[in-house]
C-alpha cells in the first residue's frame, strides 16, 4: 500500500512545484484522488450513506422515537406492527420502534469505543514493536499471538466473565480483544515504511525516534488503519450483539438490539417481529460498516480493485 | 518438513503456556470471590475460609498457577463449582457435540463456497455475480444468532421439518442429522460468504497471470483452463482460510449452540459464566484456544504441503 502513496506523491511533485506549499496542494491532490476513486465506488457510498442515517438517527433519538423506550403498556403486550407501533410492541407492550432508535445510540458507541481501545492500544504496540524491532519487537508480538490463540469473541467472554456482565465491560472486551489485530497491522506497515528513504532523511537531520514515529511514520499508515477500522467496527458490532444476545452485554431494561434479540427468542414464535427489527438492525449497521470498509480499501489501494 | 514442524511444535509450547497463564489471571484478577460463591450467600466466614484452603485459594498465586499448570498436565482441570463433578468430565461429554458441529459446518462452508466463488468469478460483473457476492455481503454482516431464529421459526415452528432446538443423536442417524440441519446452516453462513468472496477474487487474481495467458495461446479450453490451471493455485489461500474458518466455528459455537440449546461445550462454557463457575470456564477456554491452535498448526502444514513453493527453512 505505501508504494501507491509514493507513486502517486510522485507524480503530484511537478505539478506542486511553485504553486504554494507542496504538502498542501500534494495532500490535497491525494485526498481528491481518493474522494474521485471513492465516489465511483457505489457499494461504499451506500456503506457511508447507511452509516450517516444511523448516525443521524442516534443524535435525533428523542425526537424521533415516537415513545419512550422504558414505557411499558401492558394492554399492548407483543402486538404486531400497526400504525400506532410501526415495528409492534414487546413482552411488556415497550414500543419496538422506539426502542430501535434508541438502541443505534448504544450499538454506536459500543463500536466505536471498542474500536478506539483496539486502535490506540494496538496501534501504539504495533508503532514501537514495528519500529524498534528486535527484544521489544519480539515481546510485543509473542504476548500478541498468545491473545490471538484464542478462537472469535472467546478472549472477550472470558473478559466479560470476569469483570462481570454490563456494556461497559462488553466494550473493554471487545476492545481488548481487537488490540493484538491492529499491532499486527501497525507493525506490518511500519516495517515496510522504516526502510524507505524519508526516515533514513529524518533521522539523518537528526529527529528522535518519537518524532519520526508520530510525524513521519505515522501519518502513512493512516489508510490501511481507516480500512481495517472500518471492517473492524463491523466485527465489533456483532462481536457486542452476540455477548448481549447471551446476557453478557446490555443488561435489561436497556434498549439494546442484541438484548432485544435475546429477551424475544422465547415469544418469537407467537409474535416473530420481536426478531425482525431488532436483527435486521444490527445487520444494516453492520453491512453499512463492512461496505464502507471495502469501498476504503478499493479507493485507497488501486491495485486491489477488481479483486 | 519434518523439521518444520517439529520447530512449530515447540513454539506452541510458550503459546500454551501463555494462554494457560492469561485464562489462569483473568480468572484470578476478578472482583467476585469464587469461595464466597461456591459457599453460597447464607454460608459463614468460616465456611467460606474452610472452601477457600480447599481449593488453594489462600496460597500465592504463583503458586495457585503452578498446581493449576500440573493439573491441566495430567488431565485435571479442577472440579466444577456448581456440579461438584470434574470439569474434564464434563468438557469430554459435551466435546463431540462441539467438534462434531464445527466439522459438518466447515464441510457445507466448504461445499457451498468454492462452487459459489467459482460460479461468481467465471461470469465477472454479471448479475449472478453481483447478485451472489451482494448475498455474501449479507451472510458476513447478519448475526448468526438472528440467521438461527429466522431458520428455526420458518423451517421448525412454520414448517415443522426439522426440531427446533436440542441434539437427537450422533450425525449419521437419520433423527440425528436431522437435528444436525439447522445449527449446522446457521453456524456456515458466515464462513461459506468468506470463503465464497476469496474464491472468487483468488481465482480472478490467477486468471490474470502469465501461465494463464500461456495456457489460453496453446489453444486450452476455458474449462479446462479454469479447472485444470487456475483452480489448483487458487485454492491454496481458500485452504488456509477454511482453517482460520475452522477455528472461528469454534467460537461460533458458543453463540449458535445457545440459540438451538446444543449440548456442546460452547453453551456450558456461556452458563458456567452465569453462574460465576469459574474452573468451568477456565477449563473450557482452554480447550477452545488449544483446538485452536492445534488448527492453525495443522493448516500451516497443509499449506506447506499444497503449495511446494513455500520454504520453510
Amino acid at each position: 500500500m505505501q508504494n501507491t502513496h509514493v507513486d502517486s506523491h510522485a507524480k503530484q511533485l511537478p505539478v506542486s512545484y511553485g504553486a504554494g506549499p507542496k504538502w498542501l496542494s500534494s495532500s490535497r491532490g491525494k485526498l481528491y484522488d481518493f474522494w474521485r476513486r471513492f465516489r465511483k465506488n457505489r457499494t461504499a457510498v451506500i456503506g457511508l450513506l447507511l452509516i450517516a442515517f444511523n448516525v443521524s438517527v442516534a443524535i435525533l433519538a428523542p425526537v424521533l422515537a415516537p415513545y419512550d423506550p422504558y414505557e411499558q403498556n401492558w394492554r399492548a403486550r407483543m402486538e404486531g406492527p400497526s400504525a400506532e407501533h410501526w415495528f409492534g410492541t414487546d413482552q411488556h407492550g415497550r414500543d419496538q420502534l422506539s426502542r430501535i432508535i434508541w438502541g443505534s445510540r448504544i450499538s454506536l458507541a459500543i463500536g466505536m469505543i471498542s474500536v478506539s481501545i483496539g486502535l490506540f492500544g494496538g496501534g501504539l504496540l504495533g508503532l514501537v514493536a514495528g519500529f524498534f524491532g528486535g527484544f521489544v519487537d519480539n515481546t510485543i508480538m509473542r504476548i500478541m499471538d498468545i491473545m490471538m490463540a484464542f478462537p472469535g469473541v472467546l478472549m472477550a467472554m472470558a473478559l466479560v466473565a470476569a469483570l462481570g456482565p454490563g456494556l461497559y465491560n462488553v466494550m473493554i472486551a471487545v476492545g481488548v480483544w481487537s488490540i493484538p489485530l491492529f499491532s499486527r497491522l501497525v507493525r506490518g506497515t511500519v516495517l515496510g515504511l522504516k526502510e524507505n528513504e524519508f526516515v533514513a532523511a529524518a533521522r539523518a537531520i537528526g529527529c528522535s525516534s518519537v518524532r519520526i514515529i508520530f510525524f513521519h511514520v505515522l501519518p502513512n499508515t493512516i489508510a490501511p488503519i481507516l480500512v481495517f477500522s472500518s471492517l473492524r467496527m463491523a466485527t465489533a458490532l456483532l462481536s457486542a450483539a452476540a455477548l448481549s444476545f447471551l446476557g453478557l452485554g446490555a443488561q435489561p431494561p436497556q434498549p439494546d438490539w442484541g438484548a432485544m434479540l435475546s429477551q424475544g427468542r422465547q415469544h418469537i414464535h407467537t409474535s416473530p417481529h420481536l426478531m425482525w427489527f431488532p436483527g435486521a438492525a444490527i445487520m444494516l449497521l453492520v453491512l453499512a460498516f463492512n461496505m464502507l470498509g471495502d469501498g476504503l480499501r478499493d479507493a485507497l489501494d488501486p491495485r486491489l480493485r477488481n479483486s | 518438513m519434518v523439521r518444520y514442524i517439529i520447530r512449530r511444535l515447540v513454539l506452541l509450547i510458550p503459546i500454551l503456556l501463555g494462554v494457560a497463564l492469561i485464562t489462569f489471571l483473568i480468572m484470578h484478577l476478578i472482583p467476585g470471590d469464587p469461595a464466597r460463591v461456591m459457599a453460597g450467600i447464607t454460608a459463614s466466614d468460616a465456611d467460606v475460609e474452610a472452601i477457600r484452603a480447599r481449593l488453594g485459594l489462600d496460597q500465592p498465586l504463583f503458586v495457585q498457577f503452578w498446581e493449576f499448570l500440573k493439573g491441566l498436565v495430567q488431565g485435571d482441570l479442577g472440579t466444577s463449582l456448581r456440579t461438584r463433578r470434574p470439569v474434564a468430565l464434563e468438557i469430554q461429554e459435551r466435546f463431540f457435540a462441539t467438534a462434531s458441529l464445527a466439522a459438518m459446518a466447515i464441510a457445507f462452508s466448504i461445499a457451498m463456497s468454492i462452487p459459489l466463488g467459482i460460479f461468481a468469478a467465471r461470469r465477472q460483473h454479471s448479475a449472478g455475480d453481483n447478485l451472489s457476492m451482494l448475498a455474501a455481503m449479507f451472510g458476513i454482516s447478519a448475526p448468526s444468532f438472528w440467521i438461527g431464529l429466522i431458520l428455526m421459526y420458518y423451517l421448525a415452528y412454520r414448517l415443522p421439518l426439522f426440531p427446533p432446538s436440542g441434539m437427537y443423536g450422533p450425525p449419521w442417524t437419520l433423527v440425528g442429522l436431522q437435528s444436525y440441519i439447522l445449527p449446522t446452516i446457521t453456524l456456515s453462513i458466515s464462513s461459506t460468504a468468506i470463503m465464497a468472496r476469496l474464491t472468487r477474487s483468488s481465482i480472478l487474481e490467477i486468471l490474470r497471470q502469465d501461465y494463464i495467458r500461456t495456457a489460453r495461446s496453446k489453444g486450452l479450453g476455458e474449462r479446462l483452463v479454469l479447472y485444470h490451471h487456475a483452480l489448483r493455485n487458487a485454492l491454496i489461500p481458500v485452504i488456509t482460510l477454511a482453517g482460520i474458518q475452522l477455528g472461528a466455528l469454534l467460537g461460533g459455537a458458543v453463540v449458535v449452540e445457545t440459540v438451538f440449546s446444543w449440548p456442546g461445550l460452547g453453551r456450558y462454557v456461556v452458563s458456567a459464566i452465569h453462574y460465576r463457575d469459574f474452573p468451568v470456564v477456565q477449563g473450557g477456554v482452554m480447550l477452545f484456544a488449544l483446538c485452536f491452535v492445534v488448527i492453525n498448526l495443522a493448516v500451516d502444514v497443509l499449506y506447506a504441503f499444497v503449495d511446494p513453493r513455500i520454504r520453510y527453512d
